[in-house]
């Protein structure tokens, strides 16, 4: 039976070890392909050429990339402190209502954003929610925030607050409750406590949720077209644009290289470190 | 105690400061609402002609039946094949331990730890690149590369509290391999399996940023609304966005209800063993 046992892992993981060959590593190579092909064509086995990086050295479209990691890192960084009280809550204080509140912040994970940030924009807009009852009971006539940088902000904030709040809740339930009263015990301040126990062995699951809100916030694109109207121009869109009106697949393969490279090399740093089992099997 | 008073107030704050990230998690969708109630053709708040005409001529819509087809269709499609590559994957990444499992572990969270919207291009390129055409088919693909890492890693969290000793004393009691999938792994771990099938689905129904770019000619109800929302302002993009908020808040609510009563049965019929 040990024979048996040994196979098993192996065996399992064939399915979905396969499929994930063929429809996430071979896309990613055929974007890597298509990245060295010349402007404007459609195969992927004309003669290779540096052409579309050295376009991208020259184009604008590095601003763009710094919109997309300067918006992404301040995204994480408000995350951060908006969801560590919640994240403890769920860990320590609300006991069997938990259960509740993880349901309430994953209901939202599956409508899709667009949608949920158009409720932002009936919210925010000139005669809407907020400025309509603002101007017919207090009557006060303000200007509607849409279109600027601080409510594609709010929109990024919002729309991966979930992706942050989960693995930060699992790794806020990783501190062992006797090491803290230990400390307490010892004369530690409730600040001491925080930053030399709770928050140095929460790390693996904080780290995780830094992380995956980074990576997908970096990814935004949405935002900025339905509450931002496009005042800030994210990566994605210089990509889709290349793939979609500008019919220039190889310039848009290379800069979502330049992108993979980005976010692989920040995932491999991080993953790399934890024990994935520590993290979750514990719940 | 000093201590315990402090900490009650701090008690309070958490859940205070709770309440009102549940408040905005919440309010996009109350607006959505609002604005769907209204006969007027544009969004004027307060509103001042309540009405539900834009429910009847939306639901009228056969353009809008067809929407919901396709959704419900990708989505059952990317359920029936997302649990079985899953439960096996979960198998692998929580149950049996193997050499290469940390590897493997991470390879599957990859995808999770990926912008959407790149995946969806690289699809479109490599369907392109295969000759494939794009229809709600490719979109399964798609939506898979996505929901199967995703569903394997909702599944590994039930397995990981799945104790091993019950499938060894099936062996030890002459069962044979299937009979003990059957009889013990099976039901023990159906509901991590039933999460997988509900996440599966939802993240299907809900999804916008790989249907964009690998549906092709077929619409899904997320890709129609944004279609809309560019176009101009139309109050059934809040009709049909309510709809979808609230069909997944419903279904959520009946898959969550299902799961308690499994397992206030497997406790029960353990306890009584």
């Amino acid at each position: 039976m040990s024979l048996r046992k040994f196979a098993a892992g192996p065996l399992c993981a064939l399915p979905i070890g396969l499929f994930l060959l063929i429809g996430f590593a071979a896309p990613l190579l055929a974007v890597i392909g298509f990245s060295f092909m010349p402007p404007r064509t459609f195969g992927l086995f004309l003669n290779p050429t540096l052409v579309n990086y050295i376009e991208i050295v020259d184009s604008t479209s590095y601003i763009s990339f710094l919109w997309s990691l300067a918006l992404a890192a301040v995204t994480v960084a408000i995350l951060a402190v908006i969801c560590y009280p919640v994240a403890y809550g769920m860990a320590r204080i609300f006991g069997k209502w938990s259960m509740l509140v993880t349901l309430l912040f994953t209901i939202p994970l599956f409508v899709s954003e667009n949608v949920r940030l158009y409720g932002w924009v009936l919210f925010f807009i000139k005669n809407g929610v907020l400025l309509g009852t603002l101007k017919s009971v207090f009557g006060i006539e303000a200007d509607s925030w849409l279109f600027t940088t601080g409510i594609i902000l709010w929109g990024m904030v919002y729309v991966y607050l979930p992706f942050m709040l989960f693995p930060m809740t699992l790794g806020v339930a990783m501190v062992p409750d006797q090491i803290r009263e230990a400390a307490l015990d010892l004369g530690a301040t409730r600040w001491q406590v925080f930053r030399e126990v709770e928050l140095p062995l929460s790390m693996p699951g904080i780290m995780i949720g830094f992380l995956l809100s980074f990576v997908l916030a970096v990814g935004a694109i949405t935002e900025a077209k339905v509450l931002g109207g496009q005042r800030v121009i994210p990566i994605i869109h210089d990509i889709e644009i290349a793939f979609t009106y500008a019919q220039n697949w190889p310039l848009g393969a290379a800069l979502a290289v330049l992108l993979m490279l980005v976010v692989g090399f920040l995932v491999l740093l991080v993953l790399r470190r934890f024990d994935l089992d520590a993290i979750l099997g514990r719940r | 105690m000093p201590g315990s008073s402090a900490q009650r107030w701090r008690h309070a704050l958490v859940v205070v400061w709770t309440c009102a990230i549940v408040i905005f998690m919440y309010l996009p969708a109350l607006c959505l609402l609002l604005a769907s109630l209204t006969s007027s053709r544009y969004f004027i708040f307060p509103i001042t002609r309540w009405g539900v005409d834009w429910w009847h001529k939306t639901f009228d819509s056969i353009e809008i039946r067809q929407l919901f087809e396709t959704s419900i269709l990708i989505a059952l499609c990317v359920t029936a094949v997302s649990v079985v590559i899953a439960f096996f994957g979960a198998l692998a990444f929580a149950r049996y331990n193997w050499r290469g499992r940390s590897i493997y572990q991470k390879i599957v969270l990859l995808p999770i730890f990926f912008p959407q919207s790149v995946l969806g291009l690289a699809l479109l390129l490599w369907f392109n690149a295969l000759g494939l055409e794009l229809s709600w088919r490719t979109g399964v693909l798609a939506h898979l590369v996505w929901i199967v890492p995703v569903a394997t890693l909702v599944i590994s969290i039930q397995v990981y509290s799945f104790d091993p000793a019950l499938e060894e004393a099936a062996f030890d009691l002459g069962a044979t391999r299937w009979q003990v999938f059957r009889e013990v792994t099976l039901p023990v771990l159906f509901p991590g399996i039933f999460s997988g099938a509900l996440f599966s689905f939802l993240l299907s129904w809900g999804n916008f940023p790989l249907s964009l770019f690998t549906t092709g000619a077929d619409n899904t109800i997320p890709k129609y609304l944004y279609a809309k929302m560019v176009a101009g302002y139309t109050p059934g993009v809040p009709v049909l966005g309510t709809v979808s908020t609230f069909g997944a808040a419903l279904l959520l609510l009946i898959g969550y209800a299902v799961i308690l009563v499994l397992r206030r049965r497997h406790s029960d019929a353990v306890t009584e063993e």
